[in-house]
């Protein structure tokens, strides 16, 4: 079902003389749009030395700067190695990290005392470090973006990325609790005073993987199946090793007890399996099985408990927060109760109580923020992630390969879906989950990976919007000699 | 800091968020809205715009000659539009294509749609089963009136202005 999307390329300039017109790369609205976004991020600084401080200091602007440089070097090396990417999924991203990397800063200046400030360096503390971890990230981003040149080249490496995926899920598993539990859930590899989170990168490879093997399977998943109750059920063997790898994941992950990321994969293979069949009846399956495995957990965390009791205990805190708001509900209702204190338009950058907040540099930021920027300004951030995966998605629509579209889109919606999870949790709407919400929580994994992911967003939007006359692989024939013939060729293959 | 300053940059801070959401939202309102607004922003077939090119809209001049969509009017894609630009239209089962068609019948590159001078040419990529303007065979490259169906298989494919 791939129809070219001509209509999304880039406008050409009526009139031009040559036969190649020039297409808009956009770049230079991607550089205004970075600077707003810095200029964003600098005033945030500013403005919570002037409630925390009561005065602003002459460094306020020293984060921002070393932020701005990094992002535009990200951008530069955008021109050279994606001309054609996609404007606005830099800029935003930025901008989130950016106020994450301030509100991870005033959260430092709450904690220390007056004379501690003076100490505090661009690169101490939790905002410092996360300053540092952004440099990290963004270099890591443009290298991919310099060694994958063709998002199609990562399909080669599609089993070996499903293995690593696996292995990375599972390390934390095996790992004795000392070096891999953080409140609970055994999801880290600890050395020293070093925490890595392989999760999150597991779901880049797995998603990578999923998407190769479905294009793979396409034809066969959406045509050889057999009726079962209305409903067309896929033939077992074809789907056999998606199940297995989706079966593992969620094996390891009641092992290591942390219902969101179970909840991630999850929502994460049914959204590939439905990209890639156009079956609703995926949907249907994925949502039936879902809300049965729920409700069956609960059901038997309440009996048995054991693995399931944590899931249970979380499902009661979800119903009735306030039946014990001073130990198991706590987080929630202090999350509950930040953003209700925040109301339409918050206390103000720095005037709000955010270390009140149980994991409020992770779980919890959203409510902490929210405390500070309000309804308003929450609802700001909301729409930037919606664009982020908006623009994921259009870039998948845009593509020409199957490999592409699966992929881009599989990591757009995983991305939305984990703010889902995570906003919904610390909301109330669904049982709170530890999930760090993409680019604003303290951690190096999870900015990595997200990073990466954006990186993989720009390479594909780079070659779904890049003009038919000016490169790529079906433009370089000249139009007027035949083209090779492929008639032998298996329609299938994704040629790297 | 005076409780004015602080209120203002608060608000101000608030403001200048969603005007950064505004300016994002600017920024891609051409991709949002493509498929509606795509009519009048891709130009017209290679060769309209060159020869009557400077100035006015070129394919006002051709008015209600110049194809400027590809659409699908049977078979699985039916429903399927592509705006026309000016680079050639590959049609097969093949990855690559700009119109992948998933047909029994068709060939991994089965056709080409071929702009030149302001006309659309049909050219059969030496397919197995054939293509068909109409009810006659494609041999050569054949120039492609406006609604007159090109038949690949089960799949039919019109120009429409």
């Amino acid at each position: 079902m791939t129809v070219a999307a001509t209509s999304t390329s880039p406008p050409t300039t009526p009139g031009g003389q040559s036969g190649v017109r020039l297409a808009r790369s956009r770049r230079n609205a991607e550089l205004s749009l970075l600077l707003l976004a810095m200029v964003l991020v600098a005033a945030y600084g500013a403005m919570v030395e002037a409630s925390v401080l009561d005065t602003v200091t002459p460094s306020f602007w020293v984060s921002a700067a070393a932020l701005s440089a990094v992002f535009l070097s990200l951008h530069v090396a955008i021109r050279f190695l994606a001309p054609f990417a996609d404007p606005a999924l830099l800029p935003a991203a930025a901008l989130l990290n950016g106020l994450g990397v301030g509100f991870l800063h005033r959260l430092d200046l709450a904690r220390t005392t007056p004379a501690e400030r003076a100490e505090l360096a661009t690169f101490a503390g939790t905002g410092g470090r996360q300053l540092a971890w952004t440099l990290l990230s963004v270099a890591l981003a443009a290298g991919l973006l310099a060694v994958v040149r063709d998002h199609r080249s990562i399909s080669r490496y599609a089993y070996t990325l499903g293995l690593a995926g696996i292995v990375l899920v599972m390390i934390p598993a095996v790992l004795p609790r000392s070096i891999s539990e953080v409140n609970g859930a055994k999801l880290w590899i600890r050395v020293g005073g070093f925490s890595i989170q392989p999760g999150e990168f597991a779901k880049l490879a797995l998603l990578a993987f999923f998407a190769y093997y479905l294009v793979r399977k396409r034809e066969v998943l959406s045509l050889a199946s057999h009726r079962f109750l209305g409903v067309d059920f896929p033939r077992g063997r074809d789907l056999g090793p998606v199940v297995v790898v989706w079966l593992i994941s969620l094996l390891v992950l009641v092992f290591e007890k942390d219902l969101g990321t179970s909840l991630l994969y999850f929502g994460m293979f049914v959204a590939t399996l439905y990209i890639a069949t156009e079956r609703v009846s995926w949907l249907l399956i994925g949502l039936v099985l879902f809300f049965g495995g729920a409700y069956l957990a609960y059901v038997l965390g309440g009996m048995i408990g054991g693995p399931f009791a944590n899931f249970y205990l979380r499902a009661n805190i979800w119903l009735d927060p306030f039946a014990d708001p001073y130990s198991d509900g706590y987080q929630l209702v202090q999350g509950l109760l930040a953003l209700g204190s925040g109301g339409m338009f918050g206390a103000g950058p720095g005037a709000g109580q955010p270390l009140k907040l149980p994991e409020v540099q992770n779980d919890f930021i959203f409510a902490g923020l929210g405390e500070e920027i309000g309804l308003f300004g929450l609802s700001a951030l909301l729409v930037v992630y919606l664009l982020i995966v908006e623009r994921g998605l259009r870039a998948a629509l845009a593509v020409h390969d199957s490999f592409g579209k699966l992929f881009a889109g599989g990591l757009a919606f995983t991305l939305g879906f984990q703010v889902f999870v995570i906003v919904g949790g610390i909301s109330g709407l669904i049982p709170l989950t530890g999930q760090t919400t993409p680019f604003l929580s303290a951690g190096g994994s999870s900015l990595m990976a997200n990073w990466l992911l954006i990186a993989i967003l720009l390479r594909v939007s780079d070659a779904a919007r890049r003009p038919v006359t000016g490169g790529g692989p079906a433009s370089t024939r000249p139009t007027g000699g035949p083209p090779e013939q492929l008639h032998g060729a298996p329609t299938e293959v994704i040629r790297p | 800091m005076p409780e004015l300053v602080i209120t203002v940059a608060r608000f101000g801070f608030l403001i200048l968020l969603w005007i950064f959401v505004f300016t994002v939202v600017g920024v891609i309102r051409r991709d949002l809205f493509a498929g509606a607004r795509s009519g009048r922003l891709v130009a017209a077939p290679r060769g309209v715009g060159a020869v009557l090119g400077q100035g006015g809209k070129p394919a006002r001049v051709k008015r209600g000659k110049a194809a400027r969509q590809l659409v699908v009017t049977a078979g699985q894609l039916a429903g399927t539009r592509i705006t026309l630009g000016e680079a050639q239209i590959t049609i097969g089962r093949a990855e690559d294509s700009t119109l992948v068609i998933t047909d029994d019948y068709a060939s991994a590159r089965h056709a080409r749609l071929v702009p030149r001078d302001g006309q659309w040419f049909v050219e059969d990529l030496g397919s197995t089963n054939g293509t068909y303007l109409d009810r006659a065979k494609v041999t050569g490259p054949t120039p492609v009136p406006l609604g007159v169906p090109i038949r690949i298989g089960r799949t039919s494919l019109e120009l429409r202005p």
